[in-house]
């Protein structure tokens, strides 16, 4: 069975290596700052006894104060999987540096990231959009693509059928 | 004196039989010799990851359908594993073995497609794909009986599966099993020596085992490659812990060892099938959650109000194309707040244009065939 190393344990692992680089440690992942990512990724990837040679998923997430990058990897030698978050809170233009140094298999995620969510990987050799054309206005998988009435957010607030409110956008104020 | 030429760009797609869908591979040549290779996808992109944002969970399962449509059963698992790790729900174990009989009849389909695709490639035009196309359609009418669909299946609920299987199911699978081992001789007989496909794939598009892994490559793709890395081993799910079989694995990665592991891919299906249809326990196949009703007749059906707690789950498997991951976040809502498919197909592609510069586009074509890419899968 693959152990899933929890974000607490990570964090602590990694601060021990490398003080002050992580942010945030919740149960099911820890934040790294958006300044060591990338040396924080080499080292889990080379050294021995973290060893997580695998990047087996990377991608973005809006979480409308800020957007995050999601890092999900895996060790086959050791058969651990663990994830690893960075964050940026500009909203405009959200930026991060890119994982494809570290892990080329990043390569074609950060493009789909960049395309979908808009959000900058630094250093990434090739960052076009991949789905979409050039020339789109906007990157749609953000929560304020739609721009709906009143700053209201997409996605159901209650059941089809459910009684309560009128039916309307997730996160209205 | 030398003469130079120019760089030449072909386009191979978006309509194009070796692409196997809408997908267009932008080759740059120098005489023959590829110098630049650029992927154009997009064409198939129905973005499921914003409409999956919109619906509720139990909406969602047949968006998986549609990703990859020559796996259905795979995808749906896929997605309702990840819900259930994000909602900690316990799955009835004849729901367990019924997943995992349908997962690997499922391979055996997907495979099936991707071996006579690949010999379609080659050049072995049309012959492979049919007698492949055959054996398809008995593991589809069995789909048929269990659920009344052929390839979007929609099978799977969150917390069991849909219905239970019809009493004839059981009998007519045992036909098939006794059936397919006398097919699949008759295939390695036919294509594993078979000129024209070794002559073709033989040493053509090489990924060593730290190039497929640094490239995140997974799935026969990463097995060819000689690593010995498959999710239902190493983080066995559904039934497959009580299973016994083995990870086919290749020496030298390149497109004939892709094609080899698949055909050996499907006597190893074969035997997890043989073992799980004798063991299938009996009692109910789906977990009563919540509002969950149970029908007249005692089938059971996924409650339609699931609102997961506040968190993320990373739900993965081993599909017939590689490892299929749904990243799903909840915020406590009825759908989720963020839904996303981490798609071996789309992640297979990474290395085509390492593998394919250097290469003449007759071997990018058997290259790209050698992935099995679905782009339906490709562009979600």
């Amino acid at each position: 069975m693959t152990t899933y190393v929890s974000g607490i344990q990570i964090a602590h692992l990694i601060d021990g290596q490398f003080p002050d680089a992580v942010a945030d440690a919740q149960p099911e992942f820890a934040v790294v700052k958006s300044e060591s990512l990338v040396e924080v990724l080499a080292w889990l990837r080379d050294d021995p006894d973290q060893a997580y040679e695998f990047l087996s998923s990377l991608t973005g997430v809006d979480r409308i104060d800020w957007f995050e990058v999601a890092y999900h990897i895996e060790s086959f030698q050791h058969n651990r999987a663990s994830t690893i978050k960075v964050r940026s809170s500009d909203r405009e233009n959200p930026s991060v540096p890119s994982a494809v140094p570290v892990w080329p298999g990043a390569q074609l995620q950060e493009r789909e990231a960049y395309d979908l969510l808009g959000i900058n990987f630094e250093g990434n050799p090739d960052l076009r959009r991949i789905f979409l054309w050039d020339g789109f206005a906007g990157f749609p998988l953000r929560k304020d693509y739609l721009n709906l009435p009143g700053g209201q957010m997409p996605g159901l607030e209650r059941f089809p059928g459910e009684p309560g409110v009128e039916l309307s956008g997730r996160g209205t104020e | 004196m030398t003469i130079k030429s120019e760089p030449f760009v072909v386009n191979v797609g978006p309509q194009h039989p070796s692409t196997h869908g809408v997908f267009r591979l932008r080759l740059t040549l120098d005489g023959e010799k590829i110098i630049d290779a650029d992927m154009v996808m997009g064409y198939l992109h129905r973005s499921m990851e914003k409409l999956a944002e919109e619906r509720t969970y139990t909406q969602n399962i047949p968006f998986t359908d549609r990703t990859d449509y020559l796996a259905a059963m795979t995808g749906n698992l896929a997605y309702v594993m990840a819900v259930e790790k994000l909602m900690k729900i316990e799955v009835p174990e004849r729901a367990q073995f019924l997943r995992t009989i349908m997962a690997e009849l499922q391979r055996i389909a997907s495979h099936s497609m991707a071996i006579g695709i690949f010999a379609n490639d080659c050049g072995a035009w049309q012959t492979p794909v049919m007698h492949m196309f055959r054996d398809r359609e008995k593991i589809l009418d069995l789909f048929e009986m269990a659920c009344g669909a052929r390839l979007t299946l929609n099978y799977m609920r969150i917390g069991g599966v849909s219905r239970d299987i019809p009493d004839e199911w059981m009998p007519q699978a045992y036909k098939l099993l006794k059936e397919l081992p006398k097919r699949f001789a008759e295939y390695e007989d036919l294509l594993l020596s078979n000129e024209i496909i070794v002559a073709r794939s033989r040493g053509v598009g090489v990924l060593t085992p730290e190039q497929a892994i640094a490239h995140s490559v997974s799935g026969p793709m990463l097995r060819g490659s000689g690593v010995a890395w498959d999710v239902r081993k190493a983080d066995p799910y559904a039934a497959y812990d009580k299973l016994d079989f083995e990870i086919a694995v290749g020496t030298n990665g390149d497109a004939y060892d892709r094609f080899v592991i698949r055909l050996a891919e499907l006597r190893q299906s074969l035997h997890i099938l043989e073992q799980a249809l004798d063991m299938m326990p009996g009692g109910p196949v789906h977990e009563r959650l919540g509002t969950a009703t149970v029908q007249p007749g005692g089938q059971s059906i996924a409650p339609l109000a699931l609102r997961p707690p506040v968190g993320e789950a990373y739900g993965r498997i081993e599909s017939p194309r590689g490892e299929l991951g749904y990243y799903i976040v909840s915020d406590g809502g009825p759908s989720p707040f963020r839904f996303h498919i981490r798609s071996p197909s789309f992640i297979n592609l990474t290395p085509i244009k390492q593998m394919a510069i250097g290469t003449t586009v007759a071997d990018a074509i058997v290259i790209l065939g050698s992935v099995d890419i679905v782009v339906g899968e490709v562009d979600r």
